[in-house]
């Protein structure tokens, strides 16, 4: 399983840093692993562009509750999503948040996270649809689960995270 | 070299060396449709444009050539070598005198009747054997010999490539070969002379790598502005200097790819002559298009964005808005119409105008529609002034044409302009005068990429405002002579004797964390759009700065107070404030549901007429000044307040012997506490209402210019009165409050008919005043706006036992309404009262002798009264008679 520590204060995710952990083999089983309201969760590598340490992000008035603002990334403007207000958590101090960058329909979006884990490769074998019983919050926004040795990696489904 | 001339040449150079290799790909594959049509293509246009720069032996030589290729494309001729060639030589023959047009700017003399006979043959199917290459050879003989003379004067010293001409040439003459011919003349100098000298002084850029070359450009002042702010929070810095020439290399890069982009606007009105033209033709009207500042620059994005616009905005002057000439004629108005364009700049922004000198808006045509489109009731319309009605115009749906017309009735109308206008940071503005003409205003920023931006603070939090549509700042409370002030709980503030509206910028985007905070000292950007002006109330104001407009997020753009976002040069986001968005969230557009200003410029335009007027000033709730005509009041009493008695839910005081209901007008009384307490008295007949209220300050003379229209009942709005924000209040309202008690009396004292009254009076303001006055005095009154819709009452077969009507109001005025009444049997011995703000003598007499019956000052309310009864007594004596 191929795994990659990512510096946690500045991007190496973009660009080939990340690339070339995955481009060995089919990327489609690699993810990015990240923790929200305690929960491990799991982005597919592939749209993911930046990973952030914590930012200064511009309030956006009148937006949904879920936008925490936009961010400045290398001249790119960026809308932040608070994932904990998307996923129906207490909203968590985004001071200290970090911020998980991914491209949807040419569009940039940072989805504002406790902590960004590591790069792993995932067992297909190991995947489990969403168990039936999952709050519905967390059932609309995730694809299925891994069942990593220690804990759960709930994959989310960016397209639907970002649909608000 | 004419302009004209020296694009003809570019342009050409460019067709002509595109033509060389679809000609031999056109060899390779003879069926290729595509390479075909796009010869063909090439060809025609060289020919069109020869013909239309007057190029007659190139045109003949490019027809020719045309002919041939038409029948290849129509499949009547197989493209082999022997015709490729025949048409090589006339595309050679094409360069060669485009060589000597470029050398002399005069076609070069020569004859070429031989190549066009060739070109005929091969049209015409016959084959092209070795007579046929002897031809062309042939027709290529007499050619060298004048290009030769005109190349070497061209040249001058240049001889060496002029003299390798006629050896090619006679090369050519000696080769059987006809290729070898056309290869030697498209070899020979004048088509690689042609692109060297005047087309390599221009070349064309495709419009994306523009628009790249712009963003990278706006990226990179984003990044400049950013080193910059960076820069400055450190002295002494090593990098100051190579900064500050960085940022002078940025700036002049900056214009210079501007400047690429910028495109005289007499581009987006070259098609519109031929326009005017054609409707002039189609609707039998003569019309002129003057366009004035043709050449005034604006960026390409820009105008491509306003073309549209602007020609669906001559088309509706061209159709509605000028007459046909026996029209003009009829209103004595030169038969040919006139529309004019006109460009300029003003501070960085284009201003362009489109008018007509035609009939101009029908508004009461369009304040129907409007009814009947439901976009207004008809109160509401009864209240607007006349420019407020003409920007219906600008609602979807909304087409004055009472018949949709072939040229403009195509479903798109005014609306999608100002849509369209609005959408790049512009703004419109209307002017129209019934009978005059029409003129629109648009003003648009010159580039959408960079805009100059006002950055505002509320509540932490920072803004853009594009700066297009702030007019000032204004710098309200601490030690700053302009406060704040409140109706209500509505913020106004005193600006030049006008009250501006103002928003909290905070309240608007709910970023207010305690209601109501009233800041003692804050920041007014004074906002305009379109007609309407209005503050924006801010905590703080920061640089203008150039920023670049990125469109929001997907998820954000239904959030329509703002237009986009950017960074600034400290690195943050920043929203980008929409006045447009901002002035429709907060009804005070004219797209806008709520008219409130408008309301109140009709009611303010009323009062103006009326000029002077002598108003009670007086305290009533709150501390600010109330107002109301003195005219209306007939006395002031002061009445103790234990003298006021509670009769259900009304209170009453006995005065001169009856009982008079008493209204207060703060809402409520206190009338425990001893002491006396101001009461306006109306009064008629001997019926009375008093309005208790708590102080009488002042009588002044001033005048009524209600600006701010109040949705409280019974304050018809906001005026600068003595120098003070004042509430006028509306004393039919609170006359009404008093109505059953007053009405019963009167009803009673009455006969079975109460005479009935028609007050015509364009102020909506003075329509208010008068109805409860006159119904108090015992009349039954109808009121309306216009002459012309008092006359269809008439029509309609509506009797009144007297007419009182204005004299100055548009349309008929009072002069023509009373001959007009006069006129004819329905009403002709109806009683004719003039209201107006003067009356001298003159007047007297021409009231008269138009037909008025009477003559009274306005706001004189006893004289009214008593007017109308003596009319009205003359009358019944004239009928018992």
């Amino acid at each position: 399983m191929a795994t990659l520590e990512l510096d946690r204060q500045t991007r190496t995710a973009s660009g080939t840093g990340l690339r070339s952990a995955a481009v060995s083999d089919d990327t489609r089983d690699v993810f990015v692993t990240l923790t929200v309201g305690g929960q491990l969760c799991g982005i597919p590598v592939l749209v993911v562009r930046d990973v952030l340490g914590p930012q200064m992000i511009t309030r956006i008035p009148l937006a949904p509750r879920e936008v925490a603002g936009s961010l400045n990334l290398r001249g790119r403007i960026v809308t932040a999503i608070d994932l904990h207000a998307r996923l129906g958590l207490n909203r968590s101090d985004l001071r200290n948040a970090m911020s998980v960058v991914v491209e949807h329909q040419g569009e940039l979006y940072s989805l504002l996270v406790d902590q960004v884990g590591e790069v792993l490769r995932l067992d297909p074998d190991l995947w489990e649809d969403n168990p039936p019983t999952l709050e519905a919050k967390w059932r609309a926004l995730s694809r299925g689960v891994f069942r990593q040795s220690g804990q759960l990696v709930v994959v989310l489904d960016v397209a639907a995270i970002l649909a608000i | 070299m004419d302009d004209l001339l020296a694009d003809f040449l570019t342009e050409t150079a460019e067709s002509l060396s595109e033509l060389d290799t679809a000609l031999v790909r056109l060899e390779r594959a003879p069926d290729d449709q595509a390479t075909l049509s796009l010869i063909f293509r090439l060809v025609h246009t060289i020919k069109g444009t020869c013909g239309f720069l007057g190029l007659t032996r190139l045109e003949k030589v490019a027809h020719a050539a045309e002919n041939v290729l038409g029948r290849f494309r129509d499949g009547a001729l197989v493209p082999t070598p022997e015709t490729i060639t025949v048409v090589l030589a006339a595309i050679d023959r094409i360069k060669l005198i485009l060589a000597g047009l470029e050398a002399t700017e005069a076609e070069p003399a020569g004859d070429d009747s031989a190549l066009i006979a060739d070109l005929n043959a091969v049209m015409e199917g016959r084959a092209p054997g070795g007579a046929q290459a002897a031809a062309v050879v042939q027709s290529a003989a007499p050619v060298p010999e004048p290009p030769q003379g005109e190349r070497a004067a061209a040249a001058g010293a240049g001889a060496g490539t002029s003299t390798a001409l006629p050896e090619r040439m006679e090369e050519a003459h000696s080769s059987p070969e006809a290729t070898t011919a056309s290869e030697a003349v498209a070899a020979s100098e004048p088509a690689p002379t042609a692109e060297s000298a005047v087309a390599a002084q221009t070349i064309r850029v495709s419009v994306e790598v523009l628009e790249h070359l712009m963003t990278l450009v706006s990226e990179l002042v984003l990044a400049r502005n950013q080193l910059l702010q960076l820069a400055r929070l450190q002295e002494n810095s090593p990098f100051a200097v190579p900064l500050q020439r960085l940022s002078h290399i940025t700036s002049d890069l900056q214009e210079g790819v501007m400047k690429t982009r910028m495109q005289p606007i007499g581009n987006a009105w070259n098609k519109l002559p031929r326009l005017v033209r054609d409707l002039a033709r189609e609707t039998g009207k003569k019309i002129e298009l003057v366009m004035l500042g043709a050449d005034t620059e604006l960026d390409r994005q820009v105008l491509e964005f306003i073309k549209d616009p602007l020609t669906h905005m001559v088309r509706n002057s061209a159709d509605h808005g000028l007459e046909k000439p026996e029209d003009r004629r009829a209103a004595g108005k030169p038969e040919t119409g006139r529309i004019t364009l006109n460009a300029y700049h003003e501070g960085g922004h284009i201003i362009i105008e489109v008018s007509d000198d035609g009939r101009g808006l029908n508004t009461r045509r369009i304040a129907e529609k409007a009814v009947a489109l439901g976009l207004a009731t008809e109160a509401e319309i009864a209240a607007l002034s006349e420019q407020s009605i003409q920007q219906f115009i600008f609602r979807p749906g909304f087409s004055t044409a009472a018949q949709v017309t072939a040229v403009s009735g195509r479903g798109v109308g005014m609306d999608v302009v100002k849509t369209n206008i609005e959408k790049i940071g512009g703004t419109i503005d209307l002017r129209s005068r019934e009978g005059l003409g029409t003129t629109i205003t648009i003003k648009i920023p010159l580039t959408l990429a960079i805009v100059s931006a006002l950055i505002v603070e509320a509540a932490g939090e920072r803004f853009a405002i594009p700066q297009i549509s702030v007019v000032e700042l204004v710098r309200a409370g601490g030690r700053s002579e302009t406060r704040i002030e409140r109706i209500d709980s509505t913020p106004v503030l005193r600006l030049r004797d006008r009250l501006l509206p103002l928003v909290r910028l905070s309240a608007l985007l709910h970023l207010d964390s305690a209601a109501n905070v009233f800041e003692s000292e804050a920041f007014v950007v004074v906002t305009k759009v379109g007609a309407q002006s209005f503050g924006l109330i801010v905590d703080r104001v920061f640089d203008t700065e150039e920023i670049v407009v990125k469109p929001v997020a997907p998820i954000l753009r239904d959030i329509t107070l703002f237009s986009g976002n950017t960074i600034l040069g400290d690195g943050s986001v920043i929203m980008i404030l929409d006045p447009n968005g901002i002035a429709r969230a907060v009804g005070l557009a004219a797209t806008g549901s709520a008219e409130r200003t408008a309301v109140a410029e009709a009611r303010g335009d009323g009062s103006m007429e009326g000029g002077i007027t002598s108003l009670l000033l007086f305290r009533a709730g709150g501390t600010e000044p109330k107002a109301v005509p003195l005219g209306l009041v007939a006395r002031l009493e002061e009445i103790e307040n234990d003298r006021i008695e509670r009769s259900g839910d009304r209170f009453l005081v006995q005065y001169r012997g009856q009982l008079m209901p008493l209204v207060p007008l703060s809402g409520s009384f206190d009338n425990t506490s001893a002491g006396r307490r101001p009461v306006l008295v109306f009064s008629d007949r001997g019926r009375s209402v008093g309005l208790a209220v708590d102080e009488i300050l002042d009588v002044v003379e001033d005048r009524i210019d209600v600006q701010l229209v109040s949705d409280r009942p019974g304050i018809i709005g906001s005026a600068v009165i003595a120098g003070r924000a004042t509430e006028v209040i509306d004393t039919a309202y609170w006359l009404q409050l008093a109505f059953d008690d007053w009405f019963r009396h009167g009803a009673a004292q009455q006969a079975d008919r109460r005479p009935r009254l028609l007050v015509v009076d364009d102020s909506a303001f003075f329509r208010q005043m008068l109805a409860p006055v006159l119904t108090a005095a015992g009349y039954e009154v109808t009121t309306v706006e216009t002459a012309e819709a008092a006359l269809r009452l008439r029509d309609q077969g509506r009797m009144f036992d007297a007419v009182i009507s204005d004299i100055e109001m548009p349309g008929l005025d009072g002069f023509a309404f009373a001959r007009a009444v006069r006129s004819s049997p329905p009403w002709a011995d109806v009683p004719l009262i003039a209201l107006t703000g003067r009356v001298s003598e003159a007047d007297l007499a021409r009231g008269r002798a138009a037909g008025f019956t009477d003559y009274i000052a306005k706001f004189d309310r006893d004289a009214l009264i008593a007017g109308i009864g003596q009319a009205l007594a003359a009358q019944t004596v004239v009928e018992a008679c």
